[in-house]
């Protein structure tokens, strides 16, 4: 088991002034330890499971931080704090569907200090991994949530592949539903890749949880046009309302043509290993009427599939009732267990 | 440099992992240096075939055979054609992950694993009720071959003794490959109770931790092995000299001087007028 120290291992540390100062020493240091705002690093550093001899720590560097629109979306920088993108009016008149994201993450203070670059890098909480056992994601040859003695109350019901480590991000969810785009830099250039193909799954990847090579930054997030105005639904579901990571989140993004559903997006997170956009729920809606019979449709669907482990059973009716929450809206109805 | 990772369990002991992904890397390279080495010494060394004037004597002594000698029945080749495409699915979807080159490659392993393993089985007993079971393994009889083909590769003509079925090459390999696949196959099959299949419920405390561990070394060195043979294989398959072989692995036959040429007929007889049957 863990054990918290009360000082910081030594390491070298850097922090740089600009993207390209950042990028130059994430290319000269091959597992340097890139932190933001530090409300992960911090636990896995003085936990000591993580041992880099490198730090680069981003939060010197202006560049990464503010919101300004970009042809009708917007580009928050990656070091942009989560309070700021709570409170920014731009994301309150456009993008409703990030604020409610950003204000349910954690608390006021990990909110004035955590970043949103950071808050969609973050590592899974499966806390067998993060106990320093030399688990799959850790490198080993096998899962100690998903054995018939586990604790695994808070682990995936779909995705799994070895690993059931789930994706804790709220901004996630919200920011595959709103089509975001994902700005990286290395010393190879830029690439921007979409938000949905940012998150990997155990299946491509089972020590990452992100499309970042170990050489790259994510410096911004691009949300575009395609959804600003839409009507939006976030809904999280916590152990403790006042700060907690999720045992579910759902975010919906949904334009109607009279009473009918015209496009939507609806993303879960916590259920897996990355955001699950539902693509079968989102075809499954389209041009029917937002009502309580097709709200039903979708939680079924939603659910297909799933495989709850010992302790988890409970997310299956957790998520088909968020998802026919997302799609109905969030008063009335019946909650089905 | 580490061959095998180490990690440390719940109850705080040191437990075996894998094998170290450099020794991927060193048989990637041992496999393409033997390549080079091999296709240099061929092109620059004084390698002796045999007289065309002995296969010529052999061919006018034995005119009563057929043109065409069956090497490989239909069900033999099947068997290796099979085999060889669940190796390559194999090979790649276990090494082209830690090059690099990410996908979702679990499912498509096991898979091929189990059709590797299907057809090992097969061929264990096609070969041991309809095939020639011995012609394959090399022992002690085999010395004076092997000292013939040393001392033909160094340029010296030496008259047979020549091989019976399978070329002495073949044979090693074979034995080679025996060894690298049953201990992938085995050990594969225990893996797959840590992941999900349709076929039985997960159970990742079959074995201890150090029990595990093992299986997964033996599998990942088993694994890094045949990167090395099948290297190998492939480069012989495609040799001008070795043609004839994989020619014969795709069509079943080969012609009655290269029978004569390169096989030893008390080692291995054909019948002067035969029923198409056993081989």
């Amino acid at each position: 088991m863990a054990v918290i120290h009360d000082v910081m291992p030594a390491f070298e540390l850097f922090q740089p002034a600009s993207i390209s100062d950042a990028v130059a020493l994430l290319n000269r240091h091959a597992n340097a330890w890139v932190m933001a705002g530090g409300m992960d690093s911090f636990d896995w550093l003085k936990d000591r499971i993580k041992r880099p001899s490198v730090v680069v720590d981003l939060s010197q560097i202006q560049e990464l931080r503010g919101i300004k629109p970009l042809n009708g979306g917007l580009e928050i920088g990656a070091g942009t704090t989560l309070t700021e993108v709570a409170r920014d009016p731009l994301v309150r008149d456009k993008f409703g569907l990030l604020m409610e994201a950003a204000e349910l993450v954690a608390s006021p203070q990990i909110r004035n200090q955590g970043t949103i670059g950071g808050n969609i890098s973050q590592d899974t909480r499966c806390w067998y991994y993060r106990a320093g056992w030399t688990c799959y994601r850790a490198g080993g040859n096998i899962c100690y949530a998903d054995t018939p003695t586990a604790i695994n109350r808070e682990h995936a019901i779909l995705g799994a592949d070895r690993c059931v480590a789930v994706n804790p991000s709220d901004t996630a969810p919200a920011l595959v539903a709103l089509d975001a785009q994902m700005v990286i830099q290395s010393a190879r250039g830029q690439r921007v890749v979409n938000a949905e193909d940012y998150f990997v799954g155990p299946a491509v990847d089972i020590t990452r949880m992100t499309a970042l090579a170990p050489d790259e930054l994510l410096t911004a997030i691009r949300i575009p046009s395609t959804w600003a105005g839409a009507q939006f639904y976030f809904e999280k579901v916590r152990d403790r309302n006042v700060w907690d990571f999720p045992l579910l989140n759902v975010a919906s993004a949904a334009t109607y043509a009279g009473q009918n559903i015209e496009r939507i997006r609806v993303v879960v997170n916590a259920a897996a290993a990355r955001p699950l956009r539902l693509r079968a729920v989102e075809a499954a809606v389209v041009g029917k009427p937002r009502n309580e019979q097709t709200a039903e449709l979708a939680g079924q669907i939603a659910v297909q599939g799933a495989q709850p482990l010992r302790y988890n059973g409970y997310k299956v009716p957790l998520m088909r009732n968020l998802v026919k929450r997302a799609i109905r809206g969030g008063g009335g109805g019946t909650w089905t267990s | 440099m580490d061959f095998v990772k180490w990690g440390l369990n719940p109850w705080g002991q040191n437990i075996l992992t894998h094998v170290s992904w450099t020794l991927f890397w060193a048989s990637l390279f041992a496999g393409v240096m033997f390549f080079v080495a091999h296709a240099s010494y061929m092109l620059l060394s004084a390698h002796r075939k045999r007289s065309a004037t002995e296969t010529d004597r052999l061919e006018a002594a034995h005119a009563n055979l057929p043109t065409r000698i069956e090497r490989h029945s239909l069900m033999a080749r099947a068997f290796h054609w099979v085999m060889a495409a669940a190796m390559f699915v194999l090979l790649l979807t276990a090494f082209l992950p830690v090059v690099g080159v990410k996908f979702a490659w679990v499912t498509w392993h096991w898979i091929a694993g189990l059709v590797l393993t299907g057809s090992i089985v097969f061929h264990i007993l096609h070969a041991s009720f309809w095939l020639d079971f011995w012609s394959i393994w090399v022992g002690p009889k085999d010395i004076p071959e092997f000292k013939a083909e040393i001392l033909r590769e160094l340029g010296h003509e030496v008259p047979g003794p020549k091989s019976g079925k399978y070329p002495l090459g073949n044979r090693l390999y074979h034995t080679a490959i025996v060894v690298a696949a049953l201990a992938a196959v085995t050990s594969g099959v225990l893996m797959m109770s840590r992941v999900r299949t349709p076929f039985f419920t997960r159970n990742p405390y079959l074995f201890s931790d150090g029990t595990w561990g093992v299986t997964y070394v033996t599998h990942g060195l088993a694994g890094v092995g045949l990167v090395g043979l099948v290297i190998a294989h492939v480069y012989f398959a495609v040799r001008p000299e070795k043609w004839w072989i994989t020619k014969s692995m795709l069509l079943g036959w080969i012609t009655r001087r290269q029978y004569l040429e390169h096989h030893e007929p008390d080692r291995w007889p054909v019948a002067a007028n035969p029923p198409r049957g056993r081989m």
